[in-house]
């Protein structure tokens, strides 16, 4: 695999073989000395347009633990500000010579266009509203972790669908893993047109308890100014995921961060069912298992193509 | 009142085709011909083999090829005054004649906008310079295309507006519109309407459908230009006032649009080759040329827009060339403006798309390419003795890709890039003079005795 710019592009295989290799990184994490040297002397850059303490993080944690090279370039501060285009920054960052570069922006697309105009492999960390794969990855890994597959696992993924990336790429990607997935949110906050995906629609959260699996998602404050809900008390009414609605034996996942009390409420996000800190601590390995497909994996077997600069 | 068309300089060209294929469904003309013109003339038509060139006329040979009246384009961006780094007057003139065009109609959307007397008159003092073929300018419906004020649109129309639009943006108030219909009793000139709901569009880059939803890109509903156009349809209605829809996009519209022209509204439309040939599939990798507003709808809408152009509903063709320069455009997709040039592929991709698996017929085409200049009041090119040349020489066997670079247009974001078209234009004569010859186009003889090179 040359980059990682979405799900939509991966086969089940890969998703298992990424999956399993995240689980053979897993006990680096409990070494005294946390590092293998799978990446050493090769380059990360972390680019990254939008505000993000998570995922960047878990992105430079993954390259460290693999003894790569990171370097992180937040587009506040910096020459974007004084109006440089994306393809000017990124022609000079690429002429550092990284071997990959992780991007973030509110783009959809952006990572797409990144990969023609360098040689370094890219790994999609946010693309606009379009996809998120590496957590749809950790999604999996976690999942998979816990229940040993996804096969026929019904999967319920609640909230704002409209404006999340998380929502495109889990839909796909637990879709691909062999779960049913059913989407459930505010019609305002349901694209139209987005059963086509496979997913089932709903607009209550009537027939919860069928799940196995509950995603909430997180409810940006900003949605209120634009009308997309009338307020956060009513949507916490319909569609908060609490003690009351969740069942003793459904997992509870989010990608965090978590606003308790609106998606979820407290008693549930301390609950044993959530998940959320099993996801994070997935991000770490499931972004070393990308990083060293990327760079170590099957890359070798395929010539770099040249790089597009028209 | 001043000419609404503003004509270059040309000089009149003496010319033979011979033996081309003459295709003109209004003079009822449709198979072998020669066709002479003097003097920029259409000076005789005759049975094929027939005519002969006189004296420093050039013969063109025309077997194989067809020709047609020269189109005419309702809605094209310029770009000038103020955005010559997307195209100016000569080069989008130049595009056009490269295209088969002998006359298009510049939108006032430039900066400064064209809203007042002395901007337009400047335009067009600049278009007798630079243009390559004749050209017509519309001129704001209001001040800064802003929607608050009307522009002094008699003033305007004594300077040669040939119509009213604040294209590449809604006139988002009914109050205002209706203003500019009563108005349009005193001036005339037809009010050309970008119909679109902003409340629906919202910050909308492609239609709202399942590929947006896949993607992640913010939608525009097909109903926010159909619901403007069944309310400027019924304000159209109630002044009596002459309206043209521009860019129709979906199936509502069509019906809207449909159902406005049976109950007598005086309303025209069209539809581009965009949206003619490609649909929000087209979309799917994020490609900014792909962008335009409208935008490429789903199959169904495709189709709709094709039955009304074929039953009459939709009007015209027109391209809403829309040039952007290479760095504008290539910027993440939802950052990217709106719009695609289509000047030099408009007729080779109606052709390819529609003609040639039989959906359309030729004639069709070339009277829909041509008819937007009987909408806006201005003469429609005709090939019939005594008119002036307005001809295009079509090779509709030719295949060529069309490119990433190569246009004559100053601006290469072009949404049929990468696709092989089939039919080519060879020669374009508009107002009796050559705008436009490919260079491979062999001329059979120079019957000069004083040789000239053109």
């Amino acid at each position: 695999m040359r980059h990682l710019l979405s799900v939509e592009d991966l086969d089940r295989e890969t998703i298992e073989r990424i999956c399993d290799r995240a689980a053979s990184f897993a006990e680096v994490a409990d070494r005294e000395i946390k590092k293998v040297p799978a990446l050493r002397g090769r380059t990360v850059l972390n680019l990254f347009y939008e505000a993000s303490t998570r995922t960047r993080s878990s992105f430079e944690l993954a390259a460290k633990r693999m003894s790569a090279d990171v370097v992180n370039f937040a587009a506040s501060g910096s020459s974007v500000e004084k109006g440089e285009s994306l393809k000017d920054t990124v022609l000079t960052l690429a002429a550092h010579k990284p071997d990959a570069i992780v991007i973030r922006t509110p783009w959809a697309g952006a990572a797409a266009m990144v990969a023609g105009w360098t040689n370094a492999a890219i790994v999609n960390a946010g693309d606009g509203k379009h996809e998120h794969p590496t957590q749809a990855l950790l999604d999996v890994h976690t999942l998979r972790s816990r229940m040993g597959s996804l096969d026929d696992l019904d999967i319920w993924i609640v909230g704002d669908v409209l404006h999340s990336r998380v929502a495109r790429s889990n839909i796909q990607a637990f879709q691909k893993m062999g779960a049913h997935v059913t989407v459930a949110g505010p019609p305002t906050l349901i694209p139209r047109g987005i059963e086509t995906m496979g997913c089932t629609v709903r607009h209550t959260l009537d027939g919860l308890g069928s799940a196995d699996v509950v995603y909430a998602l997180r409810m940006q404050h900003e949605r209120m100014s634009q009308s997309w809900v009338p307020s956060l008390r009513e949507y916490a009414a319909e569609y908060q995921v609490n003690g009351r609605r969740l069942g003793p034996r459904q997992i509870l996942m989010h990608p965090g961060p978590v606003n308790r009390g609106v998606e979820l409420s407290g008693e549930v996000v301390d609950s044993p069912q959530a998940v959320i800190l099993n996801q994070v601590e997935a991000g770490v390995v499931v972004r070393m298992a990308v990083l060293y497909e990327v760079l170590a994996g099957a890359r070798a077997e395929e010539p770099a193509p040249e790089p597009s600069l028209a | 009142m001043s000419e609404l068309i503003v004509t270059p300089a040309g000089k009149p060209v003496d010319l033979l085709v011979r033996q081309a294929h003459v295709l003109d469904p209004r003079a009822v003309l449709d198979g072998p011909a020669d066709v002479l013109v003097r003097g920029g003339t259409i000076a005789e038509i005759g049975a094929p083999g027939s005519l002969a060139a006189p004296g420093g006329a050039e013969t063109v040979e025309g077997a194989g090829r067809h020709l047609v009246p020269a189109f005419v384009d309702p809605h094209v961006h310029l770009r000038t005054p103020g955005q010559e780094h997307k195209e100016d007057l000569e080069t989008g003139t130049r595009a056009a004649a490269a295209g088969g065009f002998c006359l298009v109609v510049g939108m006032p959307n430039t900066d400064p906008v064209v809203d007042s007397a002395p901007v337009l008159q400047s335009l067009r003092e600049t278009a007798l310079r630079d243009a390559r073929i004749p050209v017509a300018f519309m001129a704001a419906i209001t001040r800064g295309l802003d929607g608050t004020e009307l522009t002094e649109m008699a003033e305007l129309r004594r300077h040669g507006a040939v119509g009213f639009t604040d294209d590449g943006r809604p006139v988002t108030s009914a109050g205002m519109l209706r203003l500019a219909l009563q108005y349009q009793r005193l001036c005339g000139g037809v009010l050309a309407l970008h119909e679109e709901d902003p409340t629906l569009s919202r910050d909308g880059a492609m239609h709202e459908g399942e590929v947006s939803a896949l993607l992640g890109v913010a939608g525009i509903p097909s109903v926010s230009e159909s619901t403007m156009i069944a309310r400027d349809a019924a304000l159209a209605g109630y002044e009596d006032g002459r309206v043209h829809m521009q860019h129709l996009s979906c199936v509502a519209s069509v019906e809207a649009v449909a159902a406005a022209k049976a109950a007598g509204v005086r309303v025209t439309c069209e539809a581009s080759p965009h949206h003619l040939c490609l649909t929000h599939e087209d979309v799917r990798g994020l490609d900014s040329r792909m962008k335009m507003n409208p935008p490429l709808r789903t199959e169904r809408d495709r189709q709709a827009l094709i039955d009304g152009l074929r039953s009459g509903v939709i009007d015209c063709i027109a391209t809403d060339h829309a040039p952007h320069a290479r760095d504008e455009k290539e910027v993440p997709f939802e950052q990217a403006p709106m719009g695609t040039t289509g000047l030099e592929t408009a007729f080779a991709a109606v052709h390819t798309e529609l003609v040639l698996p039989g959906v359309l017929p030729l004639g069709l085409v070339v009277e829909r390419m041509t008819s937007g200049a009987g909408l806006l009041d201005l003469p429609t090119p005709k090939i019939e003795v005594g008119a002036p040349a307005n001809l295009t020489l079509v090779d509709l066997a030719a295949e060529w890709e069309v490119g990433e670079n190569g246009y004559e247009s100053r601006s290469a974001n072009c949404c049929f890039a990468g696709r092989t078209l089939t039919g080519k234009v060879g020669l374009t004569v508009a107002a009796g003079a050559v705008a436009f010859r490919m260079r491979s186009l062999e001329v059979v003889r120079e019957t000069s005795s004083v040789g000239h090179h053109s």
